[in-house]
């Protein structure tokens, strides 16, 4: 009876703590299952070739695609757009050039990550090539220049006439020999 | 009799000779020591948390930056959010377990004697962690309670402070749910089945489930976080292939069932106080339980709504919207409940009740403004301003914390042999409820005209309701000095000696035992009927 108490208590304990354990697994179970969930419903779809549906071209309008370029202050690089800005009808299809150099003397990882001004240009902004859907490691010293090719979808409300393509490099950490 | 005794296990041996002083409170496996341990530490914590709220409170009172840096008022929300969350709300609510569920349900002790001891004591640690990273190079993370990635990706040793703490107390609260829940399902006395444990109980075993199945999601965010931090991990690292909104579901799985962890064993206090102050059972026991269950299961599907701007599929939006809209039904068959035990009973309003009746109007506000969040269009209006925060406060503050309130003055008597003083007690109430109301009632207006929380400046048409917040703010605070008052008062023996019911209507186990009980309580189980 007596232990019979202290038994049942132990298996109990077992049975929770087991619980417990799963648990703590299934936190770094959503880490799959949310890219998972991502790619199934085409989020995070922004360092991923865009499919272009419609090429009509639109001459009757002009639009204004600026370009940004941005550095995470402790990657050692430099990062130029090779046209400040370009003038282009939507649905045309048009390719401008970054330029990257790696100014210090390791090889360093970098990953670029898009954004766009005023943010719902995003959804009619297709990157068909893009540096930023892979990642880029220089070597110490090495410069090397990207095309980005696009389409604007036609669809991009009319009221917009200027949209900012934004570029930030990051560097990849843990890259390269270069610890966290 | 033996028997009882020596299932005790491990633990008998430690109350065979008493240690004295301090070692017997670092040494005891006894609940009620435990119990008192965690009440205790619970009212420092409160009163830390406290502090930071004036001191964020003080900022407030005029535009324009008076006594903080921007910086340094971050830390002192998120510090606020943590303190309150982590060492107040959370271990007061185990301090009433303690206490309550052995006396409860019958049981001499809790489950496990000794790990109850380590799951107080970790906690102190938890709390010099997080107090110590004010002192840190870079001071304390100021990433939000919420320990949003990429803000905690990047912070400097306060964070990592932070989430050793979180790793601490998430420890001690796994181990003393799984002791709540050992105790609960093997311990009780014969005859008490499930459908008879009194609400307190059925709401602590649902809440010590919540526990066991998110704070181990918790514990798992935060160690993506450290990695990321330290180990060149890149789960919420943006570059590294990673994703700052996966913090946010990672975070949200365990937040949402959180919030019900600080609120469902209010729930029971409140439910435990309104039958005795009414004198009449508690109207429609069962569906309660079914409703605190509800409302538990409901709590893993509604994560979302915390985050409806992150950027999600109309679909998804729709489906949080409507399941957080769910949990109203639940919550309102419980409002109506207690409601309906007081429907033509014979009540009384002495403090218990009056912290009850509180509860019950000032939870209900605060649920009101929840489903008006739940509206995902509302909300994109809404999130990040004041009215979530008056939302959050409403229900934190009027709810967790008066049931709390309410808890201690009902139990009180019982656990120290002596009324307390029920005239500073009501003192007590009307001054919170007051001052709790001219702090947070303004929020909803500042809110609703687009105030963002968490900003140390703020525009000049917000400054007159900033004004009011601060006043009550600080009012609050100071009536909560009558509450260590009435406590220093009661425990040093100055109230009339109570008999062993305390309340004439009160009904339970707990209420056989002498006041105040033996240190031994129930070594022979009593037989329920």
């Amino acid at each position: 009876m007596v232990s019979q108490q202290s038994q049942t208590n132990q298996q109990t304990l077992v049975k929770l703590l087991l619980v417990a354990v799963l648990m703590f697994g299934f936190g770094f179970a959503m880490v799959p299952f949310y890219r998972a969930l991502c790619d199934a419903l085409g989020l995070n779809s922004v360092v991923k070739p865009d499919a272009v549906a419609n090429t009509q071209v639109d001459a009757g309008r002009l639009l204004t695609v600026e370009f940004d370029t941005n550095l995470r202050s402790d990657l050692p690089w430099t990062f130029t757009a090779v046209e400040k800005s370009v003038r282009i009808h939507p649905g045309a299809l048009t390719q401008v050039t970054f330029e990257i150099r790696n100014r210090s003397d390791r090889p360093v990882t970098g990953q670029a990550i898009p954004s766009f001004g005023p943010q719902l240009a995003g959804r009619y902004f297709k990157k068909l090539d893009c540096f930023c859907f892979t990642q880029q490691t220089l070597a110490p010293g090495e410069a090397r220049r990207m095309p980005v090719v696009f389409v604007v979808e036609p669809g991009l409300p009319q009221d917009v006439n200027t949209v900012t393509l934004s570029y930030t490099f990051f560097e990849v950490e843990g890259k390269n020999g270069k610890d966290g | 009799m033996e028997a009882a005794h020596a299932h005790n296990g491990h633990g008998h041996g430690a109350h065979g000779h008493h240690y004295s002083g301090l070692m017997r409170w670092i040494t005891t496996t006894n609940h009620k020591d435990i119990g008192t341990l965690y009440l205790f530490f619970a009212l420092t914590m409160f009163f830390v948390g406290g502090l930071l709220a004036l001191m964020l409170r003080a900022e407030l009172f005029e535009p324009g930056l008076q006594f903080w840096r921007p910086e340094f008022f971050n830390q002192l929300t998120t510090m606020h959010g943590l303190i309150m969350v982590f060492g107040a709300i959370m271990p007061a609510f185990v301090g009433f377990a303690n206490w309550q569920v052995p006396m409860m349900i019958g049981a001499p002790d809790m489950a496990f004697a000794r790990m109850n001891n380590w799951s107080f004591w970790l906690l102190p640690v938890g709390a010099i962690l997080l107090v110590a990273s004010f002192f840190v190079p870079g001071g304390a993370t100021a990433a939000g309670w919420t320990i949003y990635a990429p803000l905690s990706t990047q912070m400097g040793p306060g964070m990592d402070l932070a989430i050793f703490a979180l790793h601490i107390m998430g420890a001690s609260s796994i181990m003393g749910s799984i002791n709540i829940i050992t105790t609960i399902l093997n311990m009780r006395a014969p005859g008490m089945a499930l459908m008879k444990m009194p609400l307190f109980v059925w709401t602590w075993l649902i809440t010590a489930y919540l526990l066991i199945a998110v704070m181990p999601v918790l514990a798992g965010a935060v160690t993506m976080v450290l990695t990321d931090r330290h180990f060149g991990t890149n789960f919420f690292n943006a570059a590294g292939g990673g994703d700052p909104v996966l913090f946010q579901h990672v975070f949200w799985f365990f937040g949402h069932p959180e919030v019900y962890i600080m609120i469902l064993p209010g729930f029971g206090i409140v439910s435990q106080i309104v039958p005795t102050f009414a004198r009449k059972p508690l109207f429609g026991y069962s569906s309660m339980v079914y409703a605190t269950a509800s409302i538990a299961i409901l709590s893993f599907i509604v994560w979302a709504h915390h985050m409806f701007t992150v950027g999600m599929p109309a679909v998804a939006q729709l489906f949080f919207m409507y399941a957080t809209m769910l949990i109203a039904v639940p919550t309102g068959v419980k409002v109506f409940n207690w409601i309906a035990t007081m429907w033509k009973g014979s009540l009384t309003f002495e403090t218990p009740m009056l912290f009850a009746c509180g509860f019950i109007f000032v939870f209900s506000m605060g649920g009101f403004t929840g489903l008006v969040l739940a509206i995902t269009p509302v909300d994109i209006q809404l999130q990040d301003t004041y009215y979530v925060v008056a939302h959050f406060h409403y229900v934190l503050v009027a709810g967790s914390l008066f049931a709390l309130f309410g808890g201690t003055y009902y139990w009180l008597p019982k656990w120290i042999g002596r009324m307390y003083d029920e005239t500073l007690g009501k003192w007590h109430f009307w001054l919170s409820m007051i001052f709790f109301n001219i702090t947070f009632f303004p929020m909803h207006f500042t809110g609703l005209a687009g105030l963002p929380r968490r900003v140390p400046d703020y525009n000049m048409q917000f400054a007159d309701f900033n004004m009011i917040s601060t006043i009550g703010a600080f009012g609050f605070g100071l009536a909560q000095l009558i509450f260590v008052y009435v406590l220093v008062k009661a425990i040093r023996g100055a109230g009339e000696k109570v008999s062993d019911k305390v309340w004439e209507g009160a009904d339970g186990l707990e209420w056989t035992l002498p006041s105040p009980p033996p240190y031994h309580t129930f070594e022979t189980p009593p037989l329920v009927k």
